[in-house]
């Protein structure tokens, strides 16, 4: 339990540094552009390839669920409002936290492990600013960016199949699909995306920087922020939820 | 004649991890202009003393002041401010894997603010020639061998210009022809820059090659400071056991000062 409260002490004073970093605007564009890119673009086919089959088999599913009431017509309803409001950030993030995130926690853990953030230091540069601050930014902003395109992908996975299932016709199923998803939907999916991206950014930097000076303490570091990622992120999910339930 | 101006001034050292003593209660002092060696056998702080002196381990108690400075008493950016006066190079080079030799060497006068390219690109050439590696811009860190990687490590801490240059172990892990060819490019290179230097090694040839002050550690302490000469002949029965030892089978360095260290250890203090 103590060693529990101090990983989470440290965790917030490891976060509140970032923060304070972000204030004094200690982060150069070209850097922030770079990073952006690689957790972004390069995060693209995975996301996307994850988003497209859960698309497949929720209208699998639903649709064979929903003949039974004889209700066919409603998948796009269900598929639309499952992947804006919850597949879409939710899985997006499992996989950002799988792709980008124990990439970062195996970089930064590399570094420490071999002086390379001690190099940092004794050239008077400071490594939460040089290092974590850019990639926590990267990774809020284009986590987002990511769940927007992978619902969009994921509703038309869907529709594809539906079409080959049912021939429901593309206009209807899209009106369908767009009829289910309220603005704060919209809202919801975005915040959820940034919020998302910006706990698994401080875990996946907090991770690496936290490692053993030891080649397993890499491991260690990259297991530690998969794991803590996807259960901070189940549980912000939760959180976030209720709140838009509550403002919608 | 004017007094040096002192660096590094370390008062009252004590500095453990868990059971391990490593320091206690070292004082030590660099001024400006010197060459120091330090010495002693393996595990005895040595590389911690220089990773305290640069910040990058927190004292337990003592107190180290850089430029007249305490560092407990300066606020982070006003540490690094002074560690940019400071160049270190690492034992393992800590070099960046990701980027190549240029960029390594670029690194530091960008994240200094130098924005000219070219005068970048011959601060780079200029540093690559001094240690003997022009043509190796485009290489990355896994491409090179160890004794390459120290070189990139020691021409990129050149890159800063720094008024001082802590080396840790700069010739551990070499063979002895690569060693005295570092050995010789740190001592032509304090030549050339008149650099402040302060050597942390267990290979006298180096020690020999580069410094003009040298320091025994033992114990937590400085148990000898003076010449090379002065500590040949010091009243100090391990120091002199230890440079008997490691000046008679110099490869095996830490194993001839651990036999020593066994030898004398009822002796320590004689």
């Amino acid at each position: 339990m103590k060693i529990f409260l101090t990983s989470v002490g440290n965790f917030g004073i490891f976060s509140g540094s970032v923060f304070t970093r972000i204030s004094r605007k200690q982060v150069r564009s070209g850097e922030l552009i770079r990073q952006m890119y690689r957790v972004g673009v390069d995060s693209l086919s995975v996301v996307n390839l994850c988003a497209l089959f859960i698309g497949l088999v929720l209208v699998l599913q639903t649709s064979s669920l929903l003949a039974r009431f004889g209700a066919e017509g409603q998948v796009a309803t269900i598929v639309g409002a499952a992947f804006v409001r919850e597949i879409g950030p939710v899985f997006a993030a499992i996989m950002f936290a799988g792709r980008v995130g124990t990439g970062v926690a195996a970089e930064i853990g590399s570094m420490v492990v071999t002086e390379q953030v001690d190099a940092y230091r004794a050239f008077g540069l400071d490594p939460v600013a040089k290092l974590a601050l850019p990639r926590v930014m990267a990774m809020t902003v284009m986590l987002p960016a990511l769940t927007a395109i992978s619902c969009l992908v994921g509703i038309t996975g869907g529709y594809l199949l539906a079409y080959a299932e049912t021939g429901v016709p593309g206009g209807i199923y899209l009106d369908k699909a767009l009829a289910a998803v309220t603005p704060i939907d919209v809202l919801g999916c975005l915040s959820k995306g940034a919020i998302f991206g910006l706990l698994i950014g401080l875990i996946a930097t907090y991770s690496g920087f936290s490692a053993p000076r030891t080649t397993e303490g890499v491991g260690e570091a990259t297991t530690r922020s998969m794991v803590n990622s996807v259960l901070v992120v189940l549980v912000a999910d939760l959180i976030l939820t209720k709140f838009f339930m509550l403002i919608g | 004649m004017s007094e040096s101006k002192i660096l590094v001034e370390v008062k009252g050292l004590h500095k453990s991890f868990g059971p391990l003593k490593v320091m206690d209660g070292l004082d030590f002092t660099l001024s400006q202009g010197e060459n120091v060696a330090i010495l002693g056998q393996s595990g005895t702080g040595k590389s911690v003393l220089l990773k305290i002196i640069i910040g990058l381990l927190d004292p337990d108690e003592g107190e180290v002041s850089l430029w007249g400075r305490p560092i407990a008493e300066l606020e982070e950016v006003e540490l690094n401010s002074l560690r940019r006066k400071m160049g270190m190079v690492f034992q393992s080079g800590a070099l960046f894997d990701s980027m190549t030799v240029y960029e390594n060497l670029a690194f530091p006068l960008v994240e200094n603010g130098v924005t000219d390219e070219e005068a970048i690109s011959a601060v780079v050439r200029e540093r690559l020639e001094w240690v003997n590696l022009a043509g190796a811009e485009d290489k990355f860190p896994s491409e090179l061998s160890g004794g390459m990687r120290k070189r990139v490590a020691l021409a990129r801490t050149l890159a800063a210009d720094p008024e001082l240059i802590l080396y840790d172990e700069p010739t551990t892990g070499l063979d002895p022809l690569t060693s005295r060819k570092i050995s010789s490019m740190i001592h032509d290179i304090d030549q050339r820059v008149k650099s402040t230097s302060l050597v942390v090694t267990h290979d006298l040839a180096c020690a020999r090659k580069v410094a003009d002050r040298w320091c025994y550690l033992s114990g937590g302490k400085i148990l000898a400071d003076g010449t090379p000469d002065d500590l040949f002949e010091s009243d100090n029965q391990e120091v002199r056991s230890f440079l008997r030892d490691i000046s008679v089978n110099p490869t095996t360095g830490s194993r001839a000062g651990q036999d020593a260290s066994g030898a004398i250890s009822n002796g320590k203090g004689s």
